[in-house]
């Protein structure tokens, strides 16, 4: 393939990027100020640039058409390309603030789609800070599944405050959420998934869900297994705590 | 090359100064205000300068004041400031009844219609709640606590607002945000239900306020912005039902015509009792705009601009009592590099806003101001002013604001050398 070899980027092989080319840091300070474009209301999301099969630019009918999951933190995307073949028809997001994985994850979700025609067309990224900027991209009640899978674990207590779940980001997920809509949690660090379950437990806007529900429901055994930060815990044998909640009516 | 690494004002403390606020009581029988730790209280009914009493931990404040305000009923004023404590006075007897510390500096404050909660917002974006509870109007309450109520993930929040009905808690940010909270029964416990988001600023939100009739009581939600325009709300739903391009009306009038000046941004606002004038501030506009609102048809529109001639008056605050048709105005700034201290202030008034004498608003020369030379003392600090120290006030609050509250801007060369020591930014394979 001639174009390829033009860009060396990508794997020869498949096609797809090669993760060497996209060293990213671990973290990124999410109270730093942004400099990157950032919606000024959720409907200038343009969605026919993000899925162009879905939502022409020119069609106003087909407005109708709504983000409903968003990967919070998504990183290298596996778990938004396990989600796409797995619920083809629901329009899902990734938000990164990591510059370079976010074009990690975009060359590859456009190698997909070139390798599969017609597949993986329901999937985007988008480099933003999702603690600051989640009411510019979702209208309330818009979306029905939230991923927090592996988030920085921010050990010191005076980061803190930089956890992506808290009692007060929690209003904002469940401002995005619909009635009903699910928030998946999951993390290799036990103190996080303490805390994590904790906010989400002492949140009046959120309930746990059963056992049998988790057992039938498809996407939890994703968590553990889909996204690249999973298998690395897989491999390491090393345990993971998650926290499943769904958003609820608050009682008045 | 050390200096290369520090981009301008981030090293000059000097340059964080405070603007001098106004507030009046809502049936006018006292006025405030605050200049850097200064609070001075003007008394009408008798007519004299209030001395304040404050036996609470630490008396007075320290530091700049950055927030005052009266209760709606008028029997409380809560001041605050960047020396992290939030002060609650009687009006009655001006004792400060309560002293609550903070653990970041506060940079708004409200209170609830039924004068039950004080609210504060710190400068890392959680509003906190104090309940009043148990408070009978001359006893002092002791260990007060502030739990929090809600937050905007790390960011200066620039106003805290109660909608005219209570139900609904309303902040603004510097990241163009306005967040609408249903206000809880039980707001110790926090506020978790988002009512909406008004999204539609380009700039930071500077300032807020309700404009409402009894034809619309739940009222609609008006917002000023370093973007220099003034946008109309409906808060249920968070729906932008209009914008008015303040900045550019200002700049016309602008005689001198400085081409650099491009993006006025709006500090202030203040809605008129009936619902349909609001009065806008804007930097370098010595004067205001008063817009209308036609609360029928959802619109504002520009009526005019009062100028203030004469004399170099840019205000930096805005007040208004909800019995007498007066538009207090104020300027100044906490200590000014290379001027005298104590801070000065200057008060004006605009008067002749009544329906019944369709004549132009006027701006009260200063022996026409009731409480007369005493008023002007107190507020002011003196009641000659030099006219160039306000001028060059007016130049401190406008750098000390975008300072705060404007993206610092760098440019991609010294971008570029701040990230030189990333590790995705070694070349090598």
């Amino acid at each position: 393939m001639l174009e390829n070899e033009a860009n060396p980027t990508l794997s020869k092989s498949t096609g797809l990027p090669r993760k060497r080319f996209y060293r990213a840091r671990a973290h990124s300070n999410p109270l730093s100020d942004s400099h990157f474009p950032v919606p000024t209301s959720p409907c200038h999301v343009n969605l026919s640039l993000h899925f162009p099969q879905f939502c022409s630019s020119s069609d106003q009918i087909d407005s109708s058409k709504k983000i409903q999951f968003a990967d919070i933190g998504c990183g290298f995307g596996g778990l938004l390309i396990s989600l796409s073949t797995l619920f083809p028809d629901t329009l899902m997001i990734g938000m990164e603030l990591r510059d370079k994985v976010t074009e990690y994850v975009k060359e590859r979700i456009l190698a997909l789609r070139l390798a599969n025609p017609g597949q993986y067309q329901n999937i985007s990224v988008v480099r933003t800070n999702s603690m600051k900027y989640i009411p510019n991209f979702f209208e309330k009640g818009q979306l029905s599944k939230m991923f927090f899978l592996f988030p920085d674990p921010h050990f010191k207590e005076k980061n803190h405050r930089r956890r992506v779940i808290s009692t007060h980001l929690l209003d904002e997920y469940a401002y995005a959420l619909g009635v009903g809509g699910i928030i998946y949690t999951i993390t290799d660090v036990e103190e996080l998934g303490d805390w994590m379950k904790a906010c989400l437990e002492s949140h009046p806007m959120f309930e746990a869900i059963t056992e049998e529900e988790l057992e039938a429901d498809p996407v939890v055994k994703l968590l553990s297994s889909a996204t690249e930060e999973s298998q690395k815990v897989a491999r390491n044998g090393g345990q993971t705590f998650q926290a499943v909640y769904r958003r609820i009516m608050p009682a008045t | 090359m050390e200096e290369t690494l520090t981009e301008e004002g981030e090293t000059n403390k000097d340059i964080e100064v405070a603007p001098a606020l106004i507030a009046v009581h809502p049936t006018q029988k006292s006025v405030a205000v605050a200049v850097g730790s200064d609070l001075r209280v003007f008394d009408f009914q008798g007519v004299s300068a209030v001395s304040l009493v404050d036996d609470t931990s630490g008396p007075f404040h320290k530091d700049s004041i950055r927030a005052i305000r009266y209760s709606a009923d008028g029997n409380l004023f809560v001041s605050a400031g960047d020396d992290k404590v939030v002060k609650i006075w009687s009006t009655d007897s001006w004792c400060c009844i309560c002293t609550v510390p903070s653990e970041k500096r506060v940079s708004a404050v409200a209170l609830s219609n039924d004068s039950l909660y004080v609210c504060f917002a710190d400068k890392f974006g959680v509003v906190w709640v104090v309940d009043l509870d148990g408070f009978d109007g001359n006893q002092m309450l002791v260990n007060k606590k502030a739990a929090p109520l809600l937050a905007h993930y790390c960011s200066i929040i620039t106003s805290l607002e109660f909608s005219p009905d209570g139900r609904f808690v309303i902040s603004a940010d510097r990241d163009f945000k306005i967040r609408v909270t249903v206000f809880p029964k039980k707001p110790l416990d926090g506020a978790h239900e988002i009512q909406s988001f008004c999204l539609g600023h380009t700039e930071f939100v500077s300032c807020l306020d309700f404009v409402f009739t009894s034809d619309f009581p739940q009222g609609f939600l008006v917002s000023g912005s370093g973007d220099s325009t003034v946008r109309l709300w409906d808060i249920s739903s968070g729906s932008l039902l209009d914008t008015c391009e303040v900045g550019a009306k200002a700049e016309l009038l602008e005689s001198n015509g400085k081409e650099e000046e491009c993006n006025l941004a709006v500090t202030d606002l203040c809605t008129f009792p009936d619902g349909t004038l609001i009065a806008v501030a804007a930097q370098s506009l010595q004067g205001i705009v008063l817009l209308s609102c036609d609360l029928s048809t959802r619109t504002l529109s520009i009526t005019r601009v009062v100028s203030i001639m004469g004399e170099a008056f840019i205000p930096t605050s805005l007040g208004m009592s909800s019995s007498a048709r007066l538009l207090w105005m104020v300027t100044g700034v906490s200590n000014l590099h290379g001027f005298d201290n104590p801070p000065l202030a200057r008060v004006r008034i605009i008067s002749g806003f009544e329906k019944s004498s369709p004549g132009d608003p006027t701006i009260l020369e200063d022996n026409e101001i009731l409480g007369g030379d005493k008023l002007l003392e107190k507020l002011q600090g003196s009641v000659s002013v030099e006219e160039k120290v306000f001028l060059a006030a007016a130049e401190a609050v406008k750098t000390a604001m975008s300072n705060l509250l404007v993206k610092k801007q760098y440019s991609t060369e010294k971008r570029e050398f701040r990230k030189r020591t990333r590790n995705d930014r070694k070349t090598k394979q």
